[in-house]
């Protein structure tokens, strides 16, 4: 998987000090750096096995603190402190993920099945929010791509969409009909197999805290935050442009692309700078939220004023 | 009542301060939590959408002092209800403060692009600039150069602005509208109020 044109790909030729001090834990699966660090982490949390990879931006990473503090999981609340004060009442094991739809594979895989078969890498991407905040997050994760290749969409397969868990005793944010539960997200095939989309099962070298989306969530780093669906329990493949979540409720206001684009404002706010936690000033939104030599190109032909 | 009209007293000194507390405590809490890292990952966002419901909360309870004498006889909160009132207005000046000076950063175009195109900056401009009359003629030099009925009826402008606040804050919620329409449901009860004829109203007694 070669990436070409891509201008904040700085060091991949390198390898980070710090990477190369920790090179004896990527081959015994982290265990000293896990014991150093499960003291500070949640009970749940465990260290995962993985390889860096050189999709990562040369920017300061967000410290572990926010990206776990300040999330938008409206499952469990719509205050930004809510997933990490009720997250906890999720349960992630045993979870499985159903694929369905037009594949030649479709089944149930259990999570820690999925982790062992893909290889696990780590992609330093930027995360803009729609609500005009941003991060840089050390995920770990699987090119969606591989899952796809795996169970063989057929032909008529245009899409995948996505579902998060239903479950109001173990979320309670879905007792009230702020949005139509189960979340839901899609994207298009060809969006889903390009080589910056991951399923990420950790952030920081370890296991995804619930109110990031435990046990796996997607992340498409060129669109805005709502498109990365959290803790996902199923997979389907389809020809017709599935429903997602936000586009249902305000559709003028969330487009079923969700691309990050500073020239079509939201309605009610302006998309064109954004604040990176940790940062005082706004710093200027990137067309594609600075992915675009990668994925541009998938939308070629497409009014420019529809993609948000 | 002698308590409820006098002038001096230790206790009156007590109840004043405690009211003063209450009123910056919000401010004090923003300031603790700023010492403290309390104040989540976006403190920017953060300490201007709290000084925005302080300052809607601050100007629901000032409306709700005159129902309260009207109503159930409680004429003390009434002298106070002018210090109330200013701190809304406090608030509200912090609040703005907040988005010219720390959020936008002083980039008058832009702000002055919000103001024209994001309906709830205008309605939220427009509820601070009705409000700063109000402000000035509460002291008492200038009050008592007004006529008592115009200066009621330039105050009881307090409740159109106070839904305009309300509706400033419903426009820039994402999904999740139950705080606003509390803050409207309050306001919308405290004006019904104030409508039903005062006949039909308790007569007013003083209660402590």
């Amino acid at each position: 998987m070669l990436i070409r044109n891509a201008p904040d790909l700085k060091d991949y030729d390198v390898t980070d000090h710090g990477l190369y001090l920790r090179r004896r834990e990527f081959v015994i699966g982290g265990v000293g750096l896990g014991a150093a660090l499960i003291g500070a982490r949640p009970a749940h949390a465990a260290p995962l096995k993985y390889s860096p990879n050189r999709m990562r931006i040369d920017e300061d990473k967000t410290p572990l603190k926010d990206v776990t503090s300040y999330n938008n999981f409206y499952e469990f609340g719509t205050d930004k402190d809510s997933p990490a004060a009720y997250a906890g009442m999720m349960k992630t094991r045993p979870w499985t993920v159903t694929i369905a739809g037009l594949c030649d594979k479709p089944g149930k895989y259990g999570i820690d099945d999925l982790i062992r078969r893909f290889p696990l890498e780590e992609r330093i991407y930027r995360m803009r929010c729609v609500e005009a905040w941003s991060m840089v997050i050390p995920w770990v994760g699987f090119p969606l791509a591989k899952l796809i290749r795996a169970v063989q969409p057929t032909s008529q397969a245009r899409y995948v969409a996505f579902q998060t868990l239903h479950d109001p005793r173990q979320m309670p944010g879905q007792r009230s009909d702020i949005l139509r539960w189960p979340y839901q997200e899609a994207l298009r095939l060809d969006e889903a197999l390009n080589p910056l989309t991951l399923l990420a099962v950790g952030l920081y070298g370890q296991t995804l805290p619930n109110q990031n989306g435990a046990p796996i969530r997607l992340v498409v780093p060129w669109k805005y935050g709502f498109k990365g669906i959290k803790s996902i329990v199923r997979i389907q493949f389809t020809a017709n442009r599935p429903k997602t979540s936000w586009n249902l409720l305000a559709p003028r206001e969330y487009g079923f692309y969700g691309n990050v684009n500073p020239a079509v404002d939201h309605p009610r706010w302006s998309q064109a700078k954004e604040r990176r936690i940790g940062e005082f000033f706004r710093r200027k939104t990137l067309p594609f939220n600075g992915y675009g030599d990668q994925v541009a190109s998938l939308y070629r032909g497409l009014d420019p004023r529809t993609l948000y | 009542m002698a308590a409820a009209t006098g002038t001096g007293g230790r206790a009156h000194r007590i109840e004043s301060a405690l009211v003063w507390i209450m009123c910056a405590a919000p401010l004090l809490l923003l300031v603790l939590q700023g010492f403290t890292g309390g104040l989540t990952a976006n403190p920017i966002e953060f300490v201007l959408r709290e000084l925005g419901v302080w300052a809607l909360r601050f100007l629901c309870i000032t409306l709700a002092i005159s129902p309260l004498a009207k109503w159930a006889g409680w004429l003390r909160p009434m002298r106070y209800r002018r210090r109330i009132g200013l701190w809304a207005f406090a608030y509200v000046c912090l609040h703005l403060l907040t988005y010219i000076a720390v959020d936008q950063e002083f980039d008058w175009p832009n702000i002055l692009k919000d103001i024209a195109k994001r309906p709830y900056i205008t309605i939220g401009m427009a509820a601070f600039v009705l409000l700063v009359p109000l402000a000035v003629t509460s002291m008492n030099r200038i009050r008592r150069k007004m006529r008592p009925r115009s200066w009621r009826r330039l105050h009881r402008a307090i409740y159109p602005i106070a839904a305009m606040g309300v509706v400033h804050y419903y426009l820039l919620v994402k999904a999740d509208h139950r705080d606003p329409l509390f803050y409207g449901a309050v306001v919308a009860v405290l004006l019904a109020l104030r409508l039903v004829p005062k006949g039909m109203a308790r007569p007013a007694r003083a209660r402590g």
